[in-house]
């Protein structure tokens, strides 16, 4: 069964004038159709407005459908008997993870998730333990929030995620505010939940050079799937990415820019290591 | 115009357990018309930093000097130093508040106490300097999109004909197009207005495209003040600290490695083709 399956997806946002009555209508998901299998490690790009976010949120049940339908696990989004169900089995992390903490020490944070759900108190601890040192922030569970660098947040925030044992984690942009330490410390946890934990990801970025690791890749542009395919399919577009306001990585742009020079190398080369390859430089 | 940070140090909670030297004997010049790249990891002092450019902390030890004049000195008008010395936060749409777009631009010089058609002759000016249509200035700044609400609370910015402008991550949240329209139209005023850049960002490709010269910050010292080129070269040094070098840094040094003899000070996708092509003899394609 599909990890996550939407059909024919349509959100329009409805816009109302001062008195409350609706004035208008904006489609940001028109029509689109997706599927996630269990394991996949998926990254979905797309311009400021192009309908991601709005997306994202119905993959865990946070917007429904105005049109067409959202299965999660199975479970159909608009279900109100399955929502509990489905919000325990989908994470999600956002931008600012000062937004996302709210224990006065790492743990607490951690241990909030599971509480809630009415875990036993002794299997709370044994997740926070589990869940910090996946992310390697266990030598941090004493500490002040307050105190880590953006970085380590966002991972506490990771960490307090998947000690609500989710199948799929949805991580929307988790890199934005975050210098470039704190960039490679919390997509080196997503790659380690997914390789590891077998955890289901859906990463939002507007970072090429993260998307290379994905098993496939959705591009979104006016609410519609406007390219999707393996990292090596989608780079190899460049001058269609670059007309929906979007880079590749830095390897493939340098190799697009030799092939116009007129040298034979092959589109679609996403790491310095291939570019080598491509070269013909000994290893 | 310029600004002289003489040996500052900065202590948050003096005195108390949780006293922390967020900068560390800083001494340092901007002087006029450079485009200056500020980086370091979350914490590393680059937010205290600023503030102490245009007066809004003062320093704990050691003076700043503007044109010249200490700013913490009695009698110094600090109103006009805030003037001088713009600041644009992280996410200043989050400050737009006014009804119109235009009024909010116009809302920083008012407070200068200008004549109404000053401030709307100034309000004008800085939003034809941000690129944003005329079909806009009567809209309510909420109804523009994020990257139009950010060129907007720049533009309130630069109605106050700040000399030097320091914007801390303008293109933080936005698309790889919105990104490069704020960076040429920062680098457009740097040419066209002559004004200083000051440029706080965590991505080390925007400021090896745009800067001429680097303060890497660490531990609330400054720990290199270079080109671009000589900063990049210690990518290792960098590292160590929570920051990289641009990625064509990455690919070159890889490159190299591998046999290829190019060179490795290289910041662009541009000079980086250049130079393997200029290698092409030496390769098996």
């Amino acid at each position: 069964m599909a990890m996550v399956k939407t059909e024919n997806l349509i959100h329009d946002y409805v816009i109302r004038d001062e008195e409350g009555n609706v004035s208008g209508k904006v489609r940001a998901v028109d029509g689109v159709n997706l599927e996630v299998k269990p394991g996949q490690f998926i990254a979905v790009l797309g311009h400021n407005g192009s309908g991601k976010s709005t997306l994202a949120k119905h993959l865990n049940a946070l917007l429904f459908p105005t049109g067409g339908a959202v299965w999660i696990d199975g479970m159909k989004t608009d279900d109100p008997d399955q929502l509990w169900n489905i919000r325990q089995e989908a994470g999600m992390i956002f931008q600012n993870p000062d937004n996302q903490i709210i224990g006065q020490v790492v743990e607490e944070d951690v241990g909030f998730g599971p509480e809630n759900m009415g875990v036993p108190t002794k299997e709370i601890w044994e997740r926070v333990e589990e869940a910090l040192k996946t992310v390697g922030m266990w030598e941090y569970r004493k500490k002040s929030p307050n105190r880590l660098s953006g970085g380590q947040k966002q991972r506490v925030s990771i960490a307090g995620v998947i000690a609500m044992h989710p199948k799929y984690i949805i991580m929307d942009e988790p890199t934005a505010m975050l210098d470039p330490g704190g960039r490679r410390e919390v997509i080196r946890a997503a790659r380690a939940l997914n390789d590891v934990e077998k955890i289901t990801i859906i990463l939002i970025t507007h970072n090429m050079e993260e998307a290379i690791y994905a098993d496939h890749i959705f591009v979104m542009a006016k609410g519609k799937i406007a390219l999707q395919g393996t990292p090596h399919q989608v780079f190899s577009r460049v001058d269609e990415m670059k007309a929906l306001h979007l880079d590749v990585p830095v390897a493939t742009m340098v190799a697009h820019k030799l092939r116009e020079h007129g040298l034979n190398i092959p589109e679609g080369i996403l790491t310095r290591e291939e570019l080598g390859e491509a070269l013909g430089l000994e290893s | 115009m310029s600004l002289k940070i003489d040996d500052i140090t900065y202590v948050y909670e003096k005195g108390t357990a949780m006293s922390v030297n967020a900068l560390d004997h800083i001494s340092l010049e901007i002087p006029d018309g450079q485009f200056i790249g500020l980086v370091g990891h979350t914490g590393s002092g680059k937010s205290t930093f600023v503030q102490m450019l245009n007066g809004l902390l003062a320093p704990t030890t050691g003076h700043v000097y503007w044109n010249g004049q200490d700013v913490h000195e009695k009698g110094f008008d600090r109103r006009k130093l805030r003037a001088s010395v713009g600041l644009v936060f992280q996410y200043p749409e989050h400050q737009l508040f006014e009804a119109d777009v235009l009024s909010d631009v116009e809302f920083g010089p008012k407070n200068l106490g200008l004549s109404e058609a000053e401030c709307k002759e100034r309000a004008v000016e800085a939003l034809r300097h941000v690129n944003l249509p005329e079909e806009f200035w009567d809209k309510s700044p909420f109804d523009l999109s994020g990257g139009q609400q950010r060129r907007a609370a720049i533009a309130g910015v630069l109605a106050m004909h700040p000399s030097i402008l320091i914007l801390d991550e303008p293109t933080a949240g936005l698309d790889p197009l919105g990104r490069d329209e704020i960076l040429n139209m920062v680098r457009g005023m740097k040419e066209k207005l002559r004004i200083t850049i000051v440029l706080v960002s965590h991505s080390m490709d925007d400021v090896a495209q745009y800067a001429d010269r680097i303060l890497v910050m660490n531990a609330g010292k400054i720990m290199m003040d270079d080109t671009p080129e000589k900063v990049f070269s210690r990518y290792k040094e960098l590292e160590a600290i929570g920051l990289s070098a641009p990625q064509v840094v990455y690919i070159m040094q890889y490159l190299k490695e591998r046999g290829l003899p190019v060179k490795t000070n290289i910041l662009t996708v541009d000079e980086a083709v250049d130079e393997i092509l200029a290698h092409r003899g030496e390769l098996n394609v």
